[in-house]
């Protein structure tokens, strides 16, 4: 019985770490890096695209049978565009504030090659609910990255999490003075270059191969 | 004029200040020759679609834009974000297949790069600043042009530098994407740099 659990879950499970669509596959970078100043719009942009990749894959996957392979690119972005649209406007309704902060950024899920990315790899191939763990498990993986980074830009750029203060500032009688790089782009591809070392580390397999092959290099190939 | 054009070269720099447009930017960059028709199609396809955007929000889907047609209560600007996507994926095919009918030699070799800028949020970015910041036609002009040569540049670099560091020993675990990342992070730091100048 746990492994049937296990196997069923394992769309929504193997891209958290191991088929990391971030830090494997290098898809969604951009939102990954830009609205990760602080933890708070971290948080509010992974909530945001989970929700739109997650119904995303579902829908497509629902319709997918329906879709004609010639215009299918068009429906997907059709079908992720309203999505995202809805999802703004929540956000506006809501949430004004944080959606100011955000910018662009929430509009900019309609061309995150994640959400197309699974939605053409997976979805049409696949029955909604698998489609739908798979977009969620996605969805987490990209979320997990964006939170880790938006941390430590938050904690080492400014000394807060979530607005309230963790480290004591220097200029209030503390000990830490707050390191302005982080709250740079620089900082972010940084961190992210860390982050992949790391990951790269622990799994060696998605080391890359070197491009002029070696003789004796076993890389596995991407 | 001038000075929102070199503000979208350099310190507003989509690719390195924005982070927009990195998937395409990190994948492509391997090779200097791909880089620079890639860079090539993208400054071609947003002098073309921010205007049109632009001219498409101003007409059609702002707040009482449509008091030409006698409907000046409606609001349509959430519709922006399906009118653009239309328009550069409309754009993209439609300079496919003028290149492919008068100029096939720049076909052959801008073509294979123009369905990858069709999902390229560099562009899609650039139409939603374009509203964001309420840049008249002319400014989306020149703004389209900037922010395209900016992401050119910035791409163009990243290329003769990895293409160089290929033949370099490094940690195993920074080869490619590490690297890259390592990389644009120096180029962002030295592009910040300009937003010191006075122009």
């Amino acid at each position: 019985m746990n492994r049937r659990l296990e196997s069923r879950l394992q769309p929504a499970i193997e891209p958290i770490l191991v088929n990391n669509p971030v830090t494997l596959h290098v898809l969604g970078i951009c939102s990954a890096l830009a609205v990760t100043t602080s933890l708070a719009t971290s948080l509010v942009m992974s909530a945001a695209l989970i929700c739109v990749l997650t119904l995303s894959s579902g829908i497509i996957s629902l319709i997918r049978r329906h879709i004609p392979r010639s215009i299918r690119l068009i429906v997907q972005i059709t079908i992720i565009a309203s999505l995202v649209i809805v999802v703004d406007q929540l956000l506006q309704a809501y949430l004004f504030d944080m959606s100011k902060r955000l910018s662009v950024f929430v509009g900019l899920i309609v061309t995150n090659c994640i959400v197309l990315g699974r939605a053409e790899a997976f979805a049409m191939h696949n029955p909604p609910g698998a489609s739908l763990l798979d977009g969620l498990g996605n969805g987490l993986g990209y979320a997990w990255i964006l939170v880790a980074i938006g941390t430590v830009r938050e904690l080492l750029g400014k000394g807060t999490l979530l607005g309230a203060d963790v480290l004591a500032l220097a200029d209030n009688g503390g000990w830490f003075t707050p390191l302005e790089m982080m709250t740079l782009p620089p900082s972010a591809f940084f961190l992210l270059a860390l982050l992949v070392w790391g990951v790269r580390t622990i799994r060696r397999e998605q080391v890359e191969p070197v491009l002029v092959d070696e003789p004796g290099d076993k890389a596995a190939p991407r | 004029m001038t000075e929102l054009l070199l503000h979208s070269i350099f310190t507003d720099n989509l690719a390195l200040a924005y982070f927009l447009g990195m998937c395409t930017f990190l994948a492509v960059s391997r090779r200097l020759e791909v880089a620079f028709g890639l860079g090539l199609a993208m400054i071609v396809v947003e002098t073309i679609t921010v205007p049109i955007c632009n001219l498409i929000y101003r007409w059609l889907l702002r707040d009482g834009a449509l008091a030409w047609a006698g409907r000046s209560d409606l609001d349509l600007s959430f519709l922006m974000l399906i009118a653009t996507i239309g328009v550069i994926a409309a754009t993209v095919q439609i300079l496919e297949m003028v290149l492919d009918r008068f100029f096939p030699g720049l076909y052959r070799s801008l073509g294979i790069y123009l369905p990858l800028i069709a999902v390229n949020c560099a562009i899609l970015g650039a139409s939603l600043f374009m509203v964001e910041r309420r840049y008249d036609l002319a400014e989306s002009v020149v703004y389209g042009f900037g922010s395209g040569l900016g992401w050119a540049l910035a791409i163009w670099a990243l290329a003769a530098m990895r293409e160089r560091i290929d033949e370099s020993r490094v940690p195993e675990g920074l080869r490619g994407l590490g690297l890259a990342f390592v990389l644009t992070g120096l180029m962002s730091m030295g592009f910040a740099v300009f937003g010191g100048l006075k122009f």
